[in-house]
C-alpha cells in the first residue's frame, strides 16, 4: 500500500501503514481479548470501573467524530445521552429483555438524531453549538415533565435486577466492550474509506470540498447519526451500571464539558486521541473529584490551556513530533528536501556618478 | 385583560434579554463567534455590583457606576488574553476556550460566594416593588420600564457608535472584511477587543438589572446565555435593533406559557425558538449570518 | 535607462538607496510553496509590473509586501527599515498601500464611509475625501451608494481611491483591470496613468502584459513562485515576456535573464 511518485523535483512516497501501526493492529485484536477475559479475573469493583471507562472511551470517540472530523462543536450531545438512558427505561417498562431494550435505545438515539439533524445542521459554528444544546434543554424538560418516566426526581432501571450483581456487571461490561469496539471500529473503517477523506476535506474547508463534490450535507448528516447512536448507547449503559438517573444530571451540559476535555487533551481530530484522552480523564476524576468545585476549574483550565496551546492534544503532539501513528487512518508523505534561495547581489537602481 | 397584563409582563421581561443579547450580538456580528461565557459574564456582573453595594452600602445603580468601567477594560484584557488568542486557532477554538472559561467561572463564583441564591432586588429599593397602576387587572412594574428605557438607550446607542462614529466605522469595516480592513491601516486585533469590551459591560449591566429584578446565584450564567443567545436568533442576526425585537418576543413567550402554566414557561421560550428556526425565515438568517 | 534620468531639475544620478529592497523572500499557502526565493529593488518614483499566469505568486508576493501573508524566510526592506515581520496595518503607516484582487470594500458601507475608514490611519499627505473625488469624479454622485450596489469600474475606482486616503508611498495594485468591462478597463487605466504621472511608486499586477508594459518602466515576470524575467520595459520585446510568462525554452528558471536597470 505505498505508492511512489518520480517527478523532476524528486521522489514522493505515500504510505498508509507504518511497521509501528502494524503491530499495533496485531496487539489490538489480543487487547480486546485480554479485556474480555477482566470479568473473569478481576473484581466486580474493577469490572464496573472499568465499564465506566469505556463508556468514557465511547463518548470521547463520538465527540471527536463529530468535532474532529465533522467541524461540528456540538454541545449538546447529552440530549443523546438522556435519550438513550430514558428509552431503556420505556422499553423495560412495555417487558422489553433489559440489554435488548439497551440496543434498542441506541436506536431509537440514532433514529431521532434525523429531525433533530433538520433543525440544527443548517447552522454553523456557535450556533449550531447552542442550538444543540437548547435541543437537549426542551428534552430533559420535556421527560421532567413526563411523572411515568420519573419526572424531576428520576428513576432506576429495575429490569436488570434478574440477574445477580456480579453477573449484572459483567454482562453490562461486555455489552459495553462489544459495543465500544464496534464503534471504534466503525469509525476506524469510516477514516479509512474514501469517506474519511471527505470528512477531512470538510472540516478544513467545507467550500472547496463541496466544488470537489464531496456531499457535504450528507456526510455530517451521517456523523451526526453515528454520534447520536453512540452517544445514545453510552447513556443506556450509563444506565445500566448506575441504574438510576435524574433528567438534570443526564441531560446536563457537564457531559459535553467531560467530551470536550478527554478530546481536547487526547488530540482532537486523531484516532488515538479520545482514548488516551478518556484514560486521563477517567484517572484524574478518580483522583480529584473529591475536590468539587476546584475539580472542575481545573478541568475548565486545563481545556482552556490546551485549545490554546497544544490543540493538537497529547496524541497529536506525539504524532507531529515523533511522526508516529498506531492506526494508519491516514496519508503520509516523504519528500526529499528543496534548493536554497542565493541572495543575488542585486545592483543598486542607478550607477554611481 | 388579564392578556394584556400578561404580554406586557413579557415585553418588560423581554427587554432584559435584549440587553443580555447585545453584547453577544455585537460579538458575533464582528468576530463571527459565540461567546459561551457571556451569561456568566453578567453573573459575574451582578456579583461584582453586590460586593460594592453591600461593602460600601451604596445603592446597586450607584454601584452599577463604579462596576461597569471595570467591567469594560476586563473585557478587553480577557479579549487579549484569551480570546484574541483563540481567534488564530479558528473558527472552532473560540468555543473551545469559552466553553472552559464559562466552566472556571461557574466554580470560581461557587467557590467564593458559595451556591446561595441572593437578590439585589431590596437593596435597589422601592423602584422593584411598585408600579404604575393602570387599572384593576393592569399594573406595569417601574422597574420593567427602566430596564425597558436602558435596553433601548443602549441599543440605540451602539447603533450611533456603529453609524456615526470613527470607531463605528472601523469595527463594522472589520465585521464585513478584517482582512481589508488592515490593509487600510485597521488593527483588527484591536477593534476584537473594544467589541469585547462593549460586549462584557452591557452583559454585567444585563446581569446587575437581572439580580434586581429577580435573584442570580454562579449556576445563572448558562440559562441567560441561552436566552441571549434565543433572543439574537429569533430577531435575527445582525440588527441592534432587531435583538431588542426577539428579545420581547421570547419574553412574552416565555410569560404566555408560563400564565398557562409555571413549569412550561422555559420551554415556552425554547419551542419558539425551535419553530424560529425551523421556518424558511430561520434558514435563510442562518445561512445569511455564516457567510463572511 | 528609464526611471533616473528625468531632466536638470531631478534628483542627480548618485546612488539611490531603494525604497524597496526584496531578499529571497519566501512564502507558502498551506503545504504550496507558492513564493521562491524572490528577490528585488524598487526607487522611490519606479513603476514595476509584475506579470504571470494564475498561480504563479504574484497576489501572494503582493499580499507579503504588504504584509497581510505572512513570509516564511527573506526579508522586506522598505525605506531601510526591516518590516519583515510588520503587520499590515503597521504597513499601511509607513506608507505601503495594497488594492487587493477583487477590490474587496467593505459591502454594505457607503463609497464614502469606505474612504473614511482608510482616512483614520493615513500619513500626512494631499489624498482627502475631496481629491479623491476629484481624481475619480465617476463616484461623487454615488458617493453615498453602498460599495454592494457599485458596478465593477466604480468599485475599482473606489478601491483605488480607499487605497489613497492613506497617502501611500508605495501602492500595489493587484489586477485592477479583472473581470471589467474594456471601457471600465480604459477609464481605470485612465486615472491610473495620471496618478502614476505624479511620480508613485507603483507595483501593478496585470495579467495584459500590454497595459502592463505601457504604463511601467520595468517588467518582472513569474514562473511558479520565481523571477524568471526580469527587466526594463523599454528593453524586453512581448515576445520574450510571453515566452517567460509561459516558461517556454526551458524548465522554471533555465532561462532567468535580468538586465541592471
Amino acid at each position: 500500500m505505498t505508492t511512489t511518485i518520480e517527478t523532476a523535483r524528486g521522489r514522493y512516497a505515500v504510505h498508509r501503514w507504518s511497521r509501528l501501526s502494524q503491530v499495533a493492529m496485531a496487539s489490538v485484536a489480543l487487547i480486546v481479548i485480554a479485556l474480555a477475559l477482566v470479568p473473569y479475573l478481576l473484581s466486580t469493583y474493577a469490572t464496573e470501573q472499568l465499564t465506566e471507562l469505556f463508556i468514557l472511551a465511547i463518548l470521547a470517540a463520538m465527540w471527536n467524530a463529530l468535532a474532529g472530523y465533522g467541524g461540528l462543536i456540538s454541545i449538546g450531545q447529552q440530549a443523546f445521552i438522556g435519550v438513550g438512558a430514558y428509552a431503556t427505561i420505556f422499553l423495560t417498562q412495555r417487558g422489553v429483555p433489559p440489554y435488548l431494550a439497551i440496543a434498542l435505545a441506541a436506536v431509537v438515539a440514532g433514529i431521532l438524531a434525523l429531525p433533530v439533524s433538520l433543525l440544527v445542521l443548517r447552522l454553523r459554528g456557535g450556533q449550531f453549538a447552542i442550538g444543540t444544546w437548547v435541543v437537549a434543554e426542551v428534552l430533559g424538560l420535556l421527560i421532567a415533565l413526563d411523572h411515568d418516566l420519573g419526572g424531576g426526581t428520576g428513576i432506576s432501571l429495575t429490569g436488570l435486577n434478574i440477574y445477580p450483581p456480579a453477573d449484572r456487571q459483567a454482562y453490562t461490561y461486555w455489552f459495553t466492550l462489544g459495543v465500544g469496539v464496534v464503534l471504534l471500529g466503525l469509525v476506524f473503517v469510516l477514516l479509512r474509506s474514501p469517506n474519511g477523506a471527505a470528512l477531512q476535506a470538510i472540516r478544513d474547508d467545507e467550500e472547496a470540498a463541496a466544488s470537489l463534490g464531496v456531499r457535504v450535507e450528507a456526510k455530517k448528516l451521517m456523523l451526526f447519526v453515528l454520534a447520536s447512536f453512540g452517544c445514545g448507547a453510552a447513556g443506556a449503559l450509563t444506565l445500566a451500571n448506575t441504574l438510576f438517573i435524574q433528567p438534570q444530571s443526564i441531560f446536563g451540559v457537564s457531559w459535553t464539558a467531560y467530551m470536550i476535555f478527554m478530546v481536547l487533551v487526547g488530540g482532537l481530530g486523531t484516532f488515538e486521541g479520545p482514548l488516551i484522552g478518556a484514560v486521563a480523564f477517567f484517572a484524574i476524576q478518580h483522583w480529584f473529584a473529591d475536590l468539587g468545585a476546584w475539580y472542575l476549574i481545573g478541568l475548565g483550565a486545563t481545556a482552556i490551556g490546551f485549545a490554546l496551546a497544544l490543540p493538537r492534544g497529547l496524541w497529536g503532539w506525539v504524532e507531529h513530533r515523533l511522526h508516529l501513528r498506531l492506526f494508519p487512518v491516514g496519508y503520509r508523505l516523504e519528500h526529499d528536501a528543496s534548493a536554497v534561495c542565493q541572495a543575488t547581489p542585486a545592483a543598486d537602481p542607478a550607477p554611481p556618478a | 385583560m388579564i392578556w394584556a397584563s400578561v404580554i406586557i409582563q413579557g415585553v418588560l421581561l423581554g427587554a432584559v434579554y435584549a440587553l443580555f443579547a447585545c453584547g453577544l450580538s455585537l460579538m458575533f456580528g464582528v468576530m463571527r463567534i459565540i461567546n459561551l461565557a457571556h451569561g456568566d459574564i453578567a453573573v459575574v456582573g451582578a456579583y461584582l455590583v453586590w460586593i460594592v453595594a453591600t461593602r460600601a452600602h451604596v445603592s446597586p445603580f450607584l454601584a452599577l457606576v463604579a462596576v461597569l468601567p471595570v467591567m469594560l477594560i476586563a473585557g478587553y484584557v480577557l479579549h487579549v488574553a484569551l480570546i484574541g488568542k483563540s481567534l488564530r486557532g479558528g473558527q472552532l477554538v473560540p468555543l473551545l476556550t469559552t466553553f472552559g472559561l464559562a466552566i472556571v467561572i461557574q466554580n470560581s463564583l461557587q467557590q467564593i460566594f458559595s451556591p446561595d441564591v441572593r437578590s439585589l432586588g431590596a437593596a435597589a429599593g422601592w423602584i422593584t416593588t411598585s408600579s404604575w397602576r393602570l387599572s384593576e387587572a393592569l399594573a406595569i412594574s417601574w422597574f420593567g420600564v427602566l430596564v425597558l428605557v436602558v435596553a433601548v438607550v443602549v441599543l440605540g446607542g451602539l447603533d450611533l457608535f456603529l453609524r456615526k462614529t470613527g470607531l463605528g466605522r472601523e469595527m463594522r469595516a472589520t465585521a464585513q472584511d478584517p482582512d481589508a480592513a488592515e490593509l487600510v491601516g485597521v488593527d483588527a486585533r484591536a477593534v476584537y477587543a473594544r467589541a469585547t469590551a462593549i460586549a462584557v459591560a452591557t452583559a454585567a449591566l444585563a446581569g446587575a438589572f437581572l439580580a434586581m429584578r429577580s435573584t442570580f446565584e454562579p449556576a445563572s450564567g448558562p440559562t441567560q446565555l441561552i436566552f441571549a443567545f434565543e433572543a439574537v436568533v429569533i430577531g435575527g442576526f445582525g440588527s441592534l435593533w432587531g435583538t431588542l425585537l426577539g428579545g420581547i418576543v421570547l419574553g412574552v413567550a416565555q410569560t404566555i406559557g408560563g400564565h398557562i402554566d409555571p413549569q412550561y414557561s422555559i420551554l415556552a421560550g425554547h419551542l419558539v425558538f425551535l419553530v424560529v428556526l425551523a421556518s424558511p425565515r430561520g434558514r435563510t438568517l442562518a445561512a445569511r449570518s455564516a457567510r463572511r | 535607462m528609464t526611471g533616473g534620468e528625468r531632466g536638470p531639475a531631478a534628483v542627480p544620478p548618485i546612488r539611490r538607496a531603494a525604497l524597496l529592497s526584496v531578499e529571497c523572500l519566501e512564502a507558502h499557502h498551506g503545504l504550496l510553496h507558492a513564493v521562491r526565493g524572490v528577490s528585488l529593488r524598487l526607487a522611490e518614483g519606479e513603476k514595476l509590473a509584475l506579470v504571470g499566469a494564475n498561480g504563479a505568486g504574484k497576489t501572494t508576493l503582493l499580499r507579503a509586501l504588504a504584509g497581510a501573508h505572512p513570509v516564511t524566510a527573506g526579508t522586506v526592506r522598505f525605506d531601510g527599515a526591516d518590516v519583515t515581520r510588520l503587520p499590515a496595518h503597521r504597513r499601511v503607516g509607513l506608507g505601503i498601500a495594497l488594492v487587493p484582487e477583487g477590490r474587496r470594500l467593505f459591502p454594505d458601507m457607503t463609497v464614502v464611509e469606505n474612504l473614511l475608514v482608510a482616512g483614520r490611519h493615513r500619513r500626512p499627505g494631499p489624498w482627502t475625501v475631496d481629491a479623491v473625488l476629484d481624481a475619480f469624479p465617476l463616484l461623487r454622485p454615488l458617493r453615498d451608494r453602498r460599495a454592494a450596489a457599485l458596478s465593477g469600474g466604480e468599485q475599482q475606482a473606489t478601491a483605488i481611491g480607499r487605497a489613497l486616503m492613506t497617502n501611500p508611498r508605495l501602492l500595489l495594485l493587484d489586477e485592477v483591470s479583472l473581470g471589467l468591462a474594456p471601457l471600465a478597463v480604459d477609464a481605470v487605466y485612465d486615472s491610473l496613468t495620471r496618478l502614476i504621472a505624479t511620480g508613485t511608486t507603483v507595483i501593478l499586477v496585470e495579467q495584459d502584459l500590454g497595459r502592463g508594459m505601457r504604463i511601467a518602466d520595468r517588467v518582472a515576470c513569474l514562473l511558479e513562485g520565481r523571477i524568471v524575467l526580469e527587466g526594463a520595459a523599454a528593453d524586453l520585446t512581448r515576445d520574450e515576456v510571453t515566452e517567460a510568462y509561459f516558461g517556454l525554452g526551458g524548465a522554471g528558471g533555465a532561462k532567468a535573464r535580468s538586465t541592471a536597470p
